[in-house]
């Protein structure tokens, strides 16, 4: 029979023509839709390689245990064939696609503001933290306060020359009673925590203090922070390892030698200025070292009077208070130059002097960035 | 204060150097200001003799000098050189000081170069006075006797080469306001030996023609004590050039020797003194306060018409001198003066400061008076003017006369000698407590196993224990002080030390800044025009001094100075300005009228120019975005505040609302500046700001640290989409609510997403409307929604939206 003699010899030749043709058209699909056409030409209803499998059912069946088997692995290579072709037809559409994606890389974000901490805050901050370490709260007052709490509560009568050599700013008063004043000292919140508080007494009270002078290097405003603690059994000494630790962590040393100078302030008694060992190398401040001294602060041991206003017994308890300029000391540490630049808001300045709005300071992680 | 080294060693045997005193000055708490060693500036100015002066050949005025100098000392050779010199003095033979090139002058603060004045060479200087800054006169350059020796340095010749210190004396030291005081306590701290000359009391020899008399409520506290003297037949004139050296080398000007006695005991013992002409004195003098009008033209040129109640001294004429203040034109001394009354008395501290302000008077006595001066002094400083006066102007002197008494200071304080332990942290043998106390003039005595000190009275100023504590304290060095731990009250891990509103200043800061403000500090006190402005500037916030008309009144907020600052940045060229502000502004001039905002402004664009199309021009949603952000970091439900158009009227009437819990109590205010309120700042637009009012924000009501729990539902959430169109006023807020109350346990959020409004809105809405589109977003809790319950949902939305805004479902 010339059909069996067809699948027993020339059906093998004929397969391997088939594999050999719908292989080459497979390689040479461009594109997924002609590979596609391909396969339905092949694979398809109607394809030439699904016909063939329709006719198996011709034959006898020997001629179909030998040709089932070779058809099947035919579709089952056309088929793998045909998934690898798309592979990679896919991988080069996708090339092609990133390859024609471009864009300017060294553009601008689109912008986002980027604003700042002014440096007298981000200071007082800094010095709120370590003074929180060493157990001292925060405590304020008003910024108007009555002439008793500025000067007469801190043992400054009406007379002292010291009243008149600080330089006070007056409320008007129509009514020619006592005028009120713009806290000249951060002091008076002092004699109003005493009373709130009584003793013991651990605080700082940082905030904005007023006096008449203008000129290079005074401003009507500025900042000041005091500092009082009272207890049974403190004094100079422990003031003195108070602002010790103060100004080594403040200015992030090893360690700050300071030198206590005596010197008069009515609400102190002794009183002592002090100054911090330093030096100045090519022009910067170097806290810690060296052979200058640095007048920073005004302290002393709480006049007896003084803790009397404060509705404290001066016989039980004593202590000490101690008073700088933020300022003063924000531009020691950060090298700003100028004060009067401090309260004018020139974006300039404040974005080159300021700090980043989440860098908040803190002793675990350090106070300057 | 200032002295001299050699004035200093008139009262002080040291062999310490000036650098050395200047350091124990420091210590002691006598700050030294400055150390001025004249070697310094005018050691290279040295004697010259003028060969021969002759006329310059192109000037009349000029004078051309061959002047014969010692470059290298007066041993050496000497050299000429030819000078040019405009002085009318400049003459042959004279003895002059000589300058060469390079010296530097300290009268005109240059350098002396070489030169051609009028077409001749000038190789140096002949000095005037001035020049040196020894005096003002420059009427002609110095010129020296015969006997100056040739070659020398000047200042070595003129005795100038003497250090002058300046002291800072803080006000509890009036005894440190003389240089005997100084070197007490100098000698106190072992840095020499007191040698302070003793005062000898010189006979009267007859009784004073002019009688003193001190009213009864005077002597009461005012002036209790006045000792007085006339000296007959003096000779007024120049002073001596000792004395002269001696009040220049502390920058007093000399006026006649009369004045300048009394300048010198001020300075030396802290003792001033008052000279009257006694022949101008009518009658005996009183003192006695003045009345209301009366008027004195003082020592210093003015006249001073004068309130009630100012020590005076006064004859029959009237007030010739202010009591501790300053002497009168009138009775004051001249060249003509023969006989001279001689003032020491004792003038209270309180009353002479209240009156020198009152009257605007500075001077050296009441500065002295201000601080207290020792009422136990009188006398002496008479006795010591008498002895300079006889010395340099003669004449015949009376008995001294004082009237009224010396008020009793003596007073003694308990010291216990661990007190120093106790307050100050250093431990000071009680031997060398008493010693030091002696040294400084206090008398420590045993008394019941206790110290007892009675105070000196040159030291008002030492009031308890705590003073001589301070004495012992300073006089033994605080430098030797050492440190010691201070434990904290409780132990263990801190606790926070930040009030609820602090805390919240700093979250509102830092919020601020990251939405990307730059924070600014400017000045509680503005102009009154601009406090006004912004709701405030009224009398009760009015400065009675402001520093200027700029700096007048006390801020309502701190937005006008935010304005203000962005006027100037404006102005230097920056276009994109966000700034805020925490601070404290005022609603009146009392203590309690303070309060707290975080102010805030945006103004021009709200980034530079670039490329995505970012930069735009502020508009009240920035404001909005920046207060809702700050309120939000303080735990407010910024979604549960009601926009309320009641801004104050600095803000856009249309373009601005308060955001509040309810209209009466405001948290914070928001929108479009009003155009009037950037005039009055001087801001160009268009601007935004706003304020939070931070002390209105609730407390958190309990302390409940622990959050409810978490109800996150696990079946699918619906979106639902609407437009509406309704009236162009109508607010979205009521649009919201409606969407949100239509079913309140499925209605999880609803929001705007699309506004359409406008000319073009009007067009194809018709007049008057606006399209608004809604979303909404329905959250069931226990079950997936069917289309039909997500349908009558839509339904109730439709319908709540419809009534609410009286629009319509848009077709």
């Amino acid at each position: 029979m010339d059909g069996q003699d067809d699948y027993g010899q020339g059906g093998a030749a004929e397969l391997e023509g088939l594999r050999a043709q719908w292989f080459a058209r497979i390689a040479e699909a461009a594109d997924e839709s002609a590979l596609e056409t391909v396969r339905v030409g092949a694979l398809g209803k109607k394809g030439e390689v699904s016909l063939k499998m329709r006719e198996l059912g011709k034959m006898t069946p020997e001629q179909r245990q030998t040709a089932g088997p070779a058809l099947n692995a035919l579709k089952d290579e056309l088929n793998s064939a045909l998934a690898a072709r798309r592979a990679s037809l896919a991988d080069a559409a996708l090339a092609e696609r990133l390859r024609a994606e471009w864009l300017d890389v060294t553009l601008a974000p689109r912008p986002s503001r980027r604003g700042a901490i002014h440096p007298v805050s981000q200071v007082t901050e800094e010095v709120a933290a370590i003074f929180a370490d060493m157990g001292f709260g925060v405590a304020e007052g008003p910024q108007i306060e009555t002439a008793w709490y500025n000067f007469d509560a801190l043992n400054i009568p009406g007379h002292h020359p010291a009243r008149a050599e600080m330089d006070t700013f007056y409320m008007a008063r129509a009514d020619g009673g006592d005028p009120h004043v713009l806290r000249t000292h951060t002091s008076p919140v002092q004699i109003r925590t005493m009373q709130a508080e009584g003793a013991p007494l651990r605080i700082i009270a940082p905030g904005r203090v007023y006096r008449s002078d203008f000129d290079q290097t005074h401003t009507p405003m500025f900042h000041q922070v005091e500092g009082l603690a009272i207890d049974r059994d403190i004094s100079m000494a422990n003031l003195k390892w108070v602002l010790e630790e103060f100004f080594a962590a403040f200015f992030e040393v090893d360690g700050v030698e300071t030198r206590f100078r005596a010197s008069h302030f009515p609400f102190t008694e002794p009183s002592a200025e002090v100054d911090i060992r330093c030096s100045w190398v090519d022009g910067q401040l170097k806290v810690g070292e060296g052979d200058g001294w640095l007048e920073v602060l005004g302290s002393g041991m709480v006049h007896p009077k003084v803790l009397e206003y404060g509705g404290i017994d001066p016989s039980q308890w004593q202590g000490f208070a101690f008073g700088m300029g933020i300022d003063r000391i924000a531009m020691l540490k950060y090298g700003i130059p100028d004060l009067r630049a401090f309260f004018d808001s020139d974006l300039r300045w404040l974005r080159h002097y300021g700090f980043a709005a989440l860098d908040i300071p803190t002793m675990r992680g350090g106070l300057s960035a | 204060m200032k002295f001299t080294l050699s004035w200093l060693k008139e009262h002080l045997d040291t062999e310490a150097t000036a650098e050395e005193i200047a350091e124990t000055l420091t210590d002691l708490g006598l700050e030294l200001e400055s150390l001025e060693d004249p070697s310094a500036s005018l050691g290279a100015f040295t004697i010259c003799r003028v060969i021969e002066a002759g006329p310059h050949p192109d000037a009349d005025r000029l004078r051309l000098c061959r002047v014969e100098t010692w470059p290298n000392g007066p041993a050496s050779p000497s050299e000429e050189v030819q000078v040019v010199c405009g002085a009318p003095n400049a003459r042959t033979g004279l003895i002059g000081v000589f300058a060469r090139p390079g010296t530097h002058i300290p009268g005109t603060g240059v350098d002396l170069k070489p030169g051609v004045i009028r077409g001749v060479e000038s190789n140096g200087m002949l000095c005037s006075e001035r020049e040196l800054m020894v005096s003002d006169d420059h009427d002609g350059i110095i010129d020296l006797p015969e006997s100056a020796p040739l070659g020398a340095r000047y200042i070595d010749y003129a005795g100038l080469n003497d250090p002058v210190f300046d002291i800072a004396i803080t006000p509890n030291r009036p005894d440190a306001l003389g240089v005997a005081g100084v070197a007490r306590d100098l000698a106190a701290r072992g840095i020499g030996r007191v040698k302070t000359p003793a005062i000898e009391a010189v006979e009267g020899k007859f009784p004073s023609p002019i009688a003193v008399k001190i009213a009864d409520d005077v002597a009461a506290g005012a002036c209790p004590v006045f000792a007085g003297r006339l000296i007959r037949g003096v000779q007024n004139g120049p002073s001596p050039a000792w004395l002269q050296k001696k009040l220049r080398a502390i920058g007093l000007r000399p006026i006649s020797k009369l004045v300048d006695i009394t300048n010198l005991i001020t300075f030396d013992r802290g003792r001033p003194l008052h000279v009257f002409d006694a022949a101008k004195v009518t009658g005996d003098l009183v003192v006695r306060f003045s009345r209301e009008g009366e008027a004195l033209l003082a020592l210093d040129g003015k006249t001073y018409v004068l309130p009630e109640g100012v020590t005076v001294i006064a004859d029959d004429n009237g007030v010739e001198s202010l009591g501790g203040i300053m002497g009168g034109e009138h009775s004051g001394c001249t060249e003509e003066t023969t006989d001279v009354f001689v003032e020491a008395a004792w003038f209270d501290p309180v009353r002479t400061a209240l009156s020198g302000r009152k009257l605007k008077i500075n001077s050296d006595a009441r500065y002295r008076f201000d601080r207290g001066v020792d009422p136990e002094s009188c006398v002496d400083g008479i006795e010591l003017a008498t002895k300079l006066i006889l010395e340099l102007c003669g004449g015949e002197p009376s008995e001294v006369l004082v009237a009224g008494k010396t008020p009793d200071t003596a007073r003694s304080y308990r010291l216990d000698p661990a007190r120093c332990a106790s307050l100050v942290g250093m431990d000071i043998p009680e031997a060398e407590q008493r010693r030091i106390l002696e040294a400084l003039g206090f008398t420590p005595r045993d008394e019941d196993g206790k110290i007892m000190v009675g105070v000196p009275s040159w030291r008002p100023d030492v009031m308890g224990e705590a003073d001589l504590v301070e004495e012992v304290a300073r006089v033994a060095s605080l430098t030797k002080l050492e440190a010691k731990p201070l434990p904290r009250i409780s132990s263990g891990v801190t606790r926070p030390t930040l009030t609820l509103g602090q805390k919240r200043e700093a979250q509102v800061r830092r919020t601020l800044a990251a939405q990307g403000m730059n924070e600014c500090v400017t000045y509680s006190f503005i102009a009154q025009t601009q406090a006004a402005a912004f709701g405030g500037g009224d009398d009760s916030v009015r400065l009675e001094n402001p520093i200027s008309s700029e700096m007048s009144h006390m801020r309502p907020d701190p937005l006008p100075g935010l304005l203000a600052a962005a006027a100037r940045n404006q102005a230097r060229g920056a276009a994109e300005i966000a700034l805020f502000e925490i601070g404290p502004g005022w609603s009146g001039g009392e203590p309690e009228d303070q309060r707290i905002t975080a102010s805030g402004v945006i103004v021009g664009a709200t980034a530079p120019r670039e490329w995505s199309g970012a930069r735009r021009a502020p508009d009240l949603w920035d404001a909005k975005a920046a207060a809702e952000a700050a309120l939000s970091a303080l735990n407010v439900n910024v979604e549960r505040l009601m926009p309320l158009r009641q801004a104050p009227e600095w803000f856009h009437p249309g373009r601005s609302a308060v955001l509040g819990l309810g209209p009466k109590n405001p948290l914070a205010v928001f929108g479009e500046l009003h155009p009037r309120a950037l005039e009055a700042m001087d801001v160009k637009g268009p601007a935004v700001a706003f304020t939070i009012y931070l002390d209105n924000v609730p407390a958190p009501k309990s302390r409940a640290i622990a959050r409810p729990a978490l109800a996150a539902s696990d079946f699918q959430a619906v979106e639902r989409d609407f437009a509406f169109v309704v009236d162009a006023r109508t607010e979205a807020e009521t649009l919201l609510r409606a969407a949100r109350g239509a079913d309140k346990k499925l209605v999880e959020s609803a929001a705007i997403f699309d506004v359409f409004d406008g000319p073009r809105a009007a067009q194809s809405l018709g007049e008057g409307k606006k399209s608004l589109a809604l979303s909404i977003r329905l959250q069931p809790r226990d079950r997936t929604l069917t289309d039909e319950e997500i349908e009558a949902v839509a339904k109730k939305v439709v319908a709540a939206v419809t009534k609410a805004t009286g629009g319509e479902l848009r077709g």
